[in-house]
Formats: C-alpha cells, sequence, structure tokens
C-alpha cells in the first residue's frame, strides 16, 4: 500500500465559482491542495477540470466574459483579488499545456525567456538556468549541440519537456499540468510522467486527466469533478478503493465518462 | 488550379515582356545614371535617375513612417482592445481607408500643405504615400496577429509576463512573415502610385538635397514621358516601368531572404 505523507496546504481553494457567459462552469468548489504531493483532477470531458487549473493562476483572465468568484489562498494571499500582482503568481505557477506550445524561437531562448523578462540577463547566468533546465526535463543530451535551433523542429515529446524545463526555469513553486501528455506518443508521455513524479520532491504539482490509470499511477491526491461540482476528494488509494459517493463509484468502475 | 496558376504567371511575364521589348531600345546606361536634361522628353540626352532616386526617398520615408505607426497599433489592436468598439471601429474605418483611391490622398495632401503653405515637396509626397501605406500595413498586420493561437500569448503569460512583453517577443515574431508581406504590399502600392504623389512631391529633373525640395518618381515618369508624342521618348516610357517592376521584385525577394532565417523560428 501507497504511504500517504501527511502534508501541509499549499493552495486552498474556497468557495470558487466560475461562469462562463452564464454557464456556470464551476459550482462552489472548495479544497485544498496538498504541498509537494501530485494532485490529480480527474472527471469527465467538460467537468470543469482545465477550468480550475486556470483559475489558480488566473490565466482564465484572457477568456472573454468570465466571472469568478470565491477565493483561492496561495501562501496567504489571495490569488482572485485584481490588487495581486498576479505576473508574480503565474512566475510562482508554471504551466505545461496540454499540446505542446514553445515560443517562436530558439531552443536556447524558449528556456531563457522566462528568466530574462524578470530580470535575469547576464549570459553565464542564463547558460546554467538553461542548462540545469534542460537536464532537470531530460532534454539536455538530445539538444545540447543545437540549442540555436527552432524550437519548432524538435518532436512534439521533446518540445512537451521542453515548455517542462521553460517552466521550470522561473524557478516555481507549482506546477500546473493540463492533460500534458495526451498529445504525446507513449514513450514521450512516459518520460514526462516519471519526471514529474521526481519533481513531485520539490514542487507542488496538480495535475489534470481523464485518464484514470494515470491517476492512479501518479497521483497523491484525488479530485473528481462532476459537471462542474465537486464530487469528492481523498487521497489516492481511499478514492480508488472506497469511493464514498456513487457517482465517484460509477466513474471509476468505467460506467460512464 | 493548373489553368489559375498560369493566368497568374501569364499575366506576370506578358507584363514584363511587353515592358521589356517596348522599353529595350532605351533601356541604357545613362537611363540609370544621369538624371533628366532640358530637352529630355523632347528626346534629349538624359536619364531617371531623378525619378529613381526620388522614389526611393519617397517610398523608404513613407514606409519608415508607416511602419513606426502600424506595428504599434496592430499590436494595440490585438493585445489591448481586441474586442472593442473602438477597436472594431478602427478596423472598419482603415477598411474604408483601404479602398480610398490614391488621388484623395494627393487632394487631401495638397489642402493642406496649401493651408500651410507648404509647397509640393519631398516631405509632403512622404507624407502623402504614409498616408496611403497606413490602412494597407495595418490591417495586413492585425490579421495575421488575430491569426496567432491563443495557447501561444497563454505559454508567454503563463511565465509571468507582461501585455508588452508578449506582444514584443512573441506575437511580434510569430507575425514576422505576415508583418513582411503587408509592409512589402504597402510598398508595393506606394511605389507604383502616380497620383498621391502628383500634387504632393510635384516632379522635377534634379535630385533634392532637402526634405522641402521637390522629387521626381517613377511612376510619373512614366506618365510624362508616354504622354509625350515622340516615339522614342514613350520607349524611355516603358523603360521606366521596367526599372520600377525590378524594383519591386528585387525588394520582394531581399526581403524574403532577409526574413528566411528570423522566419524559421515561427511555429506552423
Amino acid at each position: 500500500m501507497k504511504v500517504t505523507r501527511l502534508s501541509k496546504t499549499h493552495i486552498s481553494v474556497q468557495k470558487l465559482n466560475v461562469f462562463y457567459e452564464g454557464h456556470h462552469a464551476l459550482k462552489d468548489v472548495t479544497v485544498d491542495i496538498p504541498e509537494k504531493q501530485i494532485t490529480c483532477i480527474i472527471g469527465p470531458s467538460g467537468c470543469g477540470k482545465t477550468t480550475l487549473l486556470k483559475s489558480l493562476d488566473r490565466l482564465i483572465d484572457l477568456t472573454d466574459n468570465v466571472e469568478v468568484t470565491g477565493r483561492i489562498v496561495f501562501d496567504g494571499i489571495d490569488v482572485l483579488d485584481k490588487q495581486v500582482d498576479i505576473l508574480d503568481i503565474r512566475k510562482r505557477m508554471g504551466l505545461i499545456a496540454q499540446t505542446p506550445n514553445p515560443l517562436p524561437m530558439s531552443i536556447y531562448d524558449n528556456v531563457a525567456y522566462g528568466p530574462r523578462i524578470h530580470g535575469t540577463n547576464n549570459r553565464k547566468e542564463l547558460d546554467q538556468i538553461v542548462e540545469r533546465c534542460l537536464q532537470v526535463a531530460s532534454l539536455w543530451n538530445e539538444v545540447k549541440n543545437r540549442l540555436t535551433e527552432p524550437a519548432s523542429k524538435l518532436s512534439a515529446g521533446q518540445q512537451q519537456r521542453l515548455c517542462l524545463a521553460r517552466a521550470l526555469a522561473v524557478r516555481p513553486e507549482v506546477l500546473l499540468c493540463d492533460e500534458p501528455t495526451s498529445a504525446l506518443d507513449p514513450i514521450s508521455a512516459g518520460h514526462i510522467e516519471r519526471q514529474l513524479f521526481a519533481l513531485k520532491q520539490d514542487y507542488t504539482i496538480v495535475f489534470v486527466t481523464h485518464t484514470l490509470r494515470q491517476a492512479r499511477r501518479l497521483a497523491d491526491y484525488v479530485i473528481f469533478l462532476y459537471l462542474g461540482q465537486l464530487i469528492e476528494h481523498g487521497p489516492t488509494e481511499s478514492m480508488f478503493t472506497q469511493p464514498s459517493d456513487p457517482r465517484t463509484k460509477a466513474y471509476i468502475a468505467g460506467t460512464f465518462g | 488550379m493548373i489553368l489559375s496558376v498560369i493566368v497568374v504567371l501569364g499575366s506576370l511575364v506578358s507584363v514584363l515582356v511587353v515592358i521589356l521589348v517596348k522599353g529595350a531600345p532605351a533601356l541604357t546606361v545613362s537611363m540609370l545614371t544621369e538624371t533628366s536634361t532640358g530637352g529630355y522628353y523632347l528626346g534629349g540626352k538624359g536619364g531617371v535617375l531623378n525619378a529613381i532616386v526620388g522614389s526611393v526617398y519617397l517610398v523608404g520615408g513613407a514606409t519608415a513612417i508607416a511602419v513606426a505607426i502600424s506595428l504599434p497599433t496592430a499590436l494595440y489592436l490585438n493585445e489591448y482592445a481586441s474586442r472593442s468598439k473602438l477597436a472594431g471601429f478602427a478596423r472598419q474605418s482603415l477598411d474604408i481607408l483601404w479602398s480610398v483611391p490614391s488621388i484623395i490622398y494627393g487632394v487631401f495632401g495638397f489642402t493642406i500643405m496649401v493651408y500651410f503653405g507648404i509647397r509640393a515637396s519631398l516631405l509632403g509626397g512622404i507624407l502623402a504615400l504614409a498616408m496611403l501605406e497606413l490602412p494597407i500595413m495595418i490591417r495586413a498586420m492585425d490579421e495575421v496577429m488575430r491569426m496567432i493561437p491563443l495557447k501561444l500569448k497563454e505559454s508567454s503569460y503563463a511565465l509571468g509576463a507582461t501585455k508588452l512583453e508578449t506582444a514584443l517577443n512573441v506575437i511580434a515574431r510569430q507575425a514576422l512573415p505576415g508583418v513582411t508581406m503587408g509592409v512589402l504590399l504597402a510598398v508595393g502600392r506606394a511605389i507604383g502610385d502616380a497620383a498621391s504623389v502628383l500634387f504632393t512631391a510635384g516632379y522635377t529633373d534634379s535630385i533634392p538635397r532637402s526634405l522641402f525640395d521637390p522629387v521626381a518618381s517613377l511612376p510619373l515618369a512614366v506618365f510624362f514621358q508616354l504622354a509625350t508624342p515622340f516615339p522614342e521618348v514613350q520607349q524611355r516610357a516603358y523603360a521606366s516601368g521596367f526599372i520600377l517592376l525590378i524594383i519591386v521584385l528585387s525588394l520582394s525577394v531581399a526581403s524574403r531572404l532577409l526574413t528566411k532565417k528570423a522566419t524559421a523560428y515561427v511555429i506552423k
């Protein structure tokens, strides 16, 4: 049996409601996300998984006509407070998107982009950051001799690892992953999974997935959303073996979703 | 599909051939290296260097001004005011301005110049051409920037980038090929335009020494030479037209080569 470490809360979501042009996408979601563990958000498509994830660093603001109420307390700061320095919050929460989305620049510049916009311009320092992050993402050996090449020349799997390195380059505390392996082949997906698993030593990871097996493999903690509602949350083992809500039971049994 | 390719290529080639055949006898070195003399339009000696240099000055100046205004405007329309009423209004106005005949820009520029007591000059021509170029550039850049996927901007914002940083580092780079195309489109229209410079830039046989001197241009050179009753001067009109075409073609090729390296980084 998996031993669940006792962990303190890193992000506390309180009574979160999200409306897209009148559509009630998230309903009164309240959940605590533990520090330095992998928390998987599961549920059938359209249940609000990505919405919840993108509320955490307020990337949801980029969407038109969206209204968010409630509180998301991260390190004592209410992320949803409009006065908050959201750029700093986003710097502290990295994002790995569903499909690899490198920036239109070289491999090196992709990783150096974050540190640069946050004021690191020393070439030596940047070199070190780039090498370190690419190594953590286990991409360094494949690209060390072609750092000036366009990032678009890499394969999809390599691009996703580059995106991981890019996210790590600004030294975040949290990694938000939006089904980061769904667009990849099984081998590349395995790479990413193993890296994230290793990274939970140092990072709080929130991972959206619609693959139950992936959640079971990776997660320490599971959040189950259904039709915008938080149905159940808890440690992975108990969620999969003794779900208390009939809807969780049905979803895990594969009756729907 | 093959038919349409033939039609397009065929018209380009036939235009080139007709101009070249009709202008070949007049296409001499002195055409390129000498300015027009007093008797030039009667068949006397000289060339159209004044018009070549004039066109380069006019279009160079106008394009510099137009790019400096267009790029920030297009970025603003997309990143700051994307779906606002202001942006909709601006886009509509620009579309109308795009289709305004160039003679209107010429007359408008002329009216303003008369009001301020400025005579036909390089400056006037540059400003009129810049006005002609602006709507083309802004709308072309705007359309390209609108095509940039949200997820690309998202990856910049997710790192804690500001709108400005995202606009300058990500959007401008991704849009580069389209921006180049927009600039070329505008340059192409401006360099071939006779009507807007007719009143604003005037015409002269010499190369301007300051912004306030009148200046010649290739389209007007073609027009004036063709309007003479002398066949040898008319041949020079075709030769001038050929020079104009070559300038446009080489600009197009050069810009493609120059942006080729940067274009390689664009995400497809």
